[in-house]
C-alpha cells in the first residue's frame, strides 16, 4: 500500500514538469539570442552570458570526455579505447565519429576532448524547433555556410531562430545521436530508433503520447549536466528502490518509480530479485518497424562489380545486404533478445588487449557480461546480441584499427583496401601492427532496457517455465527454473513406478476375471 | 447368535474428508504434471495457481482432519495390526482362487492391516513429504537469498516430485483395491452411502439400537 502511494506521488511529480513546461524565462525575447550567428561557438557564448556554469558541466560529463575509468574494474574506457562490432574504432576517422561528440571541433581523438567552453554545442540537445542539425562528417559543427549536397545548394540553418527555441531536451534531442548509432537508423542498440520519436502505446508505455508521453531524461536524470543510468556500469539490482525528492537523483532504473514490489501479485513480485524488469516486459526490441543489424561481416568488404565499381546490394526490406564499404549485414525487426546473468558489470576489449583470455568456443566475445546464477548480485537480463566478424592481427593477437573515412589514399570506405586501411589506422593510434590481417567472429552484447511494452504484452510464465528447448531460459545454467528441469533418473524411476503400478493392477483384475469364470472345484 | 446389519461405519465427515481429499489430490496430480512439464493442457500460470490454491486448502483439510482424528479417537484404526501378511497373501494369491477375505470388518476394526499400513503411510510419511516440500517450495523467496539456494531449491522440487511419484502410486493401487469388494463397486457404494453390512453381536446390535452411537439400518 505504501509503495502504491510513493508510485501515485512518483507519477505525479514525473508529469509535473510535461504539464507545466513554460519556465520563467521565455528564450524568445533574449536579445542576446537574436544574433545573426556566424559561428556555432557564438551562440555557446551566448548561452554561457546567462548560463555561465553549464559548459563546465557538460565538459565534466561522459558526453564530452569519452573518457572514463570504470570504478570497479579499474577499466579504462572510452570510445577511443574500446572497439565495438560495428565500425571499431573512431581513431582516424574522427570528423565522422565525433559528429556525434556534444560539441564542435574535436578532429583528433588522441588528444582530450577540447577546453574551450565555447565549443559545447548547447543546441544539439536543447533544440526544441527540430531545424538544427550536424553535419555528419564535421567533427560535430552544424552547417554554417550553404553548401552543395547532392547536387542541391542547402542553406544552413538559421541559427538564431533556433538559439531562441532553446527549451528541455525532448526524444528527438537525445534521439539524434542514440537513435543513429552504429552508423543508421535502429543499427546499434535495437531498442533505440526513430520510432521512439512518437511511439505508439504498444511500442513503449512510457514516451508513447497515448502512455506517460516521457522524455528521456525524465528517466536518465541529469545532474549538472551529467546524465544518470550507464551501459559500462549498469545498475542490475536497484537496492534503492523508489527514488524520492531529495533521494539519489538517478531514476534510470525501473525500481526508481516501481519500487521492487510493483505487482499486484506476490509470486510475480517474488521474480523482482532474480529476473529483471526488462526480461518479461520487453519481450522483442525493435519492434517500431525500424530494423536493427544483427549480423556485421567486415571480412567480405571491397567487392566490385563487372564495372569495377563498388558493389551494393540491398535485401527485400530496403536494407542493405551488401556494402562494398563494409561487407554483409543481416537486419532483423521484432528480435527476441538473448539471456544472461548480469551483475552490472561488463569488460569491454580494448584495442590494445591481447584475445585469447576472451575467446569461447573460437569467437571473440567483445564484452564480457559479469554475473551468475550464485554470485547474488546479479538478475537475468535481456541483451541484444550482435553477431559479425572484424579485422584483426592474428601474429600480435589483437584487434584492429580500421581507418575507413578521411580524404585520402588509405581510407577503406574510398580505397577498398584493407592492409592500407589498417596500416593507416594503426599508426595513427600509435599500435603495433604485424603487418598480417584476418577477420575474426565476434559478438557483442548490448543490454535491453527501452520499448517497455504494455503489461498485457509481457512475457507469460510459460514462455521460459518450459521443457521446451526453445524456451527463453534454455540456455540459462547455474539454478534450478520450475517447469524447465528435471532430475532424469528420479523421472524414468518416477514414471516406472507409476506405470508398473497401472501394468500391475491390470494383469491382476485380468486373472481374477479369468478365473472367476471357472465354476469352482 | 450375530447378525449382518447395515451400519454406518463412515461418518459423513469421514466421507468429506476422503472424497474432497480425492478432488484435491487429482487436481494436484494433473496440475503437478503439468508444471513438472509431463503434459501442455494448461498455462503455466494457471497451472501454478491451481496447484497452490488446491495445496493450501488440502494442508487446510489435513489439519482439521488430524484434529477430528485425535477428538474422536479414530486414529487407533491406523495403528499397526498383526496379521498382515495373511492379507497380502490374500490379494496375491487367495483372491484369485475366490478365498474368502481373511479379515472381517468391525465397527473397531474398520480397516485390514494392510489397509492400515498403506494408510498410515499416506498420512506420516508421503502426506508429509509432500506438504513439507511443497511448502519449503511455496515459501523459496523468504530463504533465496542464502547461498546456493537456487541449487537447493533444485532438491525440494526433487524430494516433492519423488513424493508425488510415490503418491501418484498409491492412488493407483488404492483404486484397484476398491473393485476387489464383492462386487467391483461395493467399496465405492460404501464410501459414498457410509453404509457397510457388517457381522454384529446381540450385544453391539442392542447397543447401537439404544445409544444411536452409530446409525443402523
Amino acid at each position: 500500500m505504501k509503495n502504491a502511494l510513493y508510485a501515485v506521488f512518483f507519477m505525479a511529480l514525473l508529469t509535473a514538469p510535461s504539464i507545466s513546461v513554460a519556465s520563467t524565462a521565455d528564450h524568445s525575447k533574449f536579445d542576446q539570442l537574436n544574433g545573426p550567428f556566424s559561428t556555432a561557438e557564438s551562440v555557446t557564448k551566448a548561452c554561457l552570458s546567462c548560463h555561465t556554469k553549464s559548459s563546465a558541466q557538460v565538459m565534466d560529463s561522459l558526453h564530452w570526455t569519452w573518457d572514463t575509468t570504470h570504478p570497479v574494474t579499474g577499466q579504462a574506457l572510452g570510445k577511443k579505447r574500446i572497439i565495438n562490432s560495428f565500425c571499431g574504432s573512431p581513431l582516424s576517422n574522427e570528423p565522422r565519429c565525433t559528429s556525434c561528440h556534444a560539441g564542435y571541433g574535436w578532429t583528433d581523438l588522441r588528444d582530450s576532448a577540447p577546453t574551450d567552453p565555447t565549443k559545447v554545442d548547447c543546441l544539439v540537445c536543447h533544440d526544441t524547433s527540430g531545424a538544427y542539425e550536424k553535419i555528419p562528417t564535421d567533427a560535430g559543427y552544424p552547417q554554417l555556410a550553404p553548401r552543395m549536397i547532392g547536387g542541391k545548394l542547402v542553406q544552413p540553418p538559421d541559427l538564431s531562430k533556433i538559439a531562441r527555441s532553446v527549451g528541455k531536451s525532448g526524444r528527438e534531442n537525445c534521439g539524434a545521436c542514440h537513435f543513429n548509432g552504429g552508423g543508421g537508423d535502429g543499427v546499434k542498440h535495437g531498442d533505440l530508433d526513430t520510432s521512439l520519436i512518437n511511439p505508439p502505446l504498444d511500442l513503449d508505455v512510457h514516451m508513447s503520447a497515448d502512455g506517460e508521453n516521457m522524455s528521456c531524461s525524465q528517466c536518465h536524470t541529469f545532474n549538472d549536466h551529467i546524465p544518470s543510468g550507464s551501459r559500462y556500469r549498469t545498475t542490475a539490482v536497484d537496492t534503492h528502490g523508489l527514488d524520492l525528492p531529495h533521494d539519489d537523483h538517478d531514476r534510470a532504473t525501473c525500481e526508481s518509480c516501481h519500487g521492487g514490489t510493483p505487482h499486484q501479485d506476490a509470486k510475480l513480485d517474488d521474480h523482482t530479485d532474480r529476473v529483471a524488469c526488462q526480461t518479461c516486459h520487453i519481450p522483442e526490441f525493435a519492434r517500431g518497424g525500424v530494423a536493427t543489424k544483427t549480423w556485421w561481416d567486415w571480412s567480405t568488404g571491397g567487392r566490385k562489380d563487372a564495372d569495377g565499381k563498388p558493389l551494393y546490394i540491398k535485401d527485400e526490406h530496403g536494407h542493405l545486404s551488401y556494402s562494398a564499404q563494409k561487407g554483409d549485414f543481416k537486419y532483423e525487426e521484432n528480435v527476441r533478445p538473448a539471456y544472461l546473468w548480469y551483475n552490472g558489470l561488463i569488460e569491454q576489449t580494448a584495442v590494445t588487449d591481447k584475445l585469447d583470455s576472451h575467446m569461447t568456443d573460437g569467437i571473440l566475445i567483445l564484452n564480457r557480461i559479469e554475473g551468475s546464477a550464485t554470485d547474488g548480485k546479479s538478475r537475468i537480463w535481456p541483451f541484444k546480441e550482435m553477431r559479425g566478424k572484424q579485422p584483426y592481427d592474428p601474429v600480435n593477437n589483437t584487434l584492429v584499427v580500421n581507418h575507413v573515412f578521411g580524404d585520402d589514399d588509405s581510407a577503406f570506405w574510398t580505397n577498398f583496401d584493407y592492409p592500407k586501411a589498417i596500416a593507416y589506422g594503426m599508426a595513427y593510434a600509435g599500435l603495433p601492427w604485424s603487418g598480417t590481417l584476418d577477420f575474426i567472429e565476434t559478438r557483442m552484447y548490448w543490454p535491453i532496457t527501452h520499448m517497455v511494452a504494455p503489461k498485457e504484452q509481457a512475457l507469460r510464465c510459460g514462455a521460459c517455465h518450459t521443457t521446451d528447448p526453445g524456451g527463453r531460459m534454455a540456455t540459462l545454467s547455474g539454478f534450478y527454473l520450475p517447469g524447465r528441469d528435471h532430475a532424469l533418473l528420479l523421472d524414468i524411476l518416477g514414471y516406472l513406478m507409476l506405470g508398473g503400478s497401472l501394468v500391475g493392477v491390470f494383469l491382476h483384475g485380468a486373472v481374477r476375471i479369468l478365473l472367476r469364470k471357472r465354476p469352482s472345484p | 447368535m450375530t447378525h449382518k446389519r447395515d451400519v454406518m461405519i463412515y461418518t459423513r465427515y469421514e466421507r468429506f474428508w476422503h472424497w474432497s481429499q480425492a478432488v484435491l489430490i487429482f487436481t494436484l496430480f494433473f496440475t503437478g504434471f503439468g508444471i513438472h512439464g509431463t503434459h501442455d493442457l494448461l498455462p503455466f500460470g494457471l497451472a501454478v495457481m491451481i496447484h497452490q490454491t488446491a495445496a493450501i486448502v488440502l494442508i487446510g483439510l489435513w489439519i482439521f482432519t488430524t484434529f477430528w482424528n485425535f477428538t474422536t479417537g479414530q486414529w487407533r484404526q491406523y495403528l499397526f495390526k498383526k496379521g498382515i501378511l495373511k492379507i497380502i497373501r490374500f490379494y496375491a494369491y487367495g483372491i484369485l482362487k475366490g478365498e474368502p477375505h481373511p479379515y472381517k470388518k468391525s465397527l473397531q476394526r474398520k480397516q485390514n492391516a494392510l489397509q492400515s499400513l498403506a494408510y498410515m503411510t499416506f498420512m506420516t510419511v508421503i502426506g508429509p513429504a509432500l506438504w513439507a516440500t511443497g511448502i519449503v517450495y511455496l515459501l523459496y523467496n523468504e530463504w533465496s537469498h542464502f547461498d546456493g539456494a537456487g541449487e537447493a531449491l533444485g532438491i525440494v522440487a526433487l524430494l516433492h516430485t519423488a513424493a508425488a511419484f510415490a503418491m501418484g502410486t498409491f492412488v493407483i493401487i488404492h483404486i484397484y483395491m476398491t473393485t476387489t469388494g464383492k462386487t467391483p463397486l461395493h467399496y465405492v457404494k460404501t464410501m459414498i452411502t457410509g453404509y457397510d453390512r457388517i457381522e454384529l453381536s446381540e450385544v453391539e446390535e442392542a447397543y447401537l439400537a439404544e445409544t444411536k452411537a452409530a446409525e443402523m439400518k
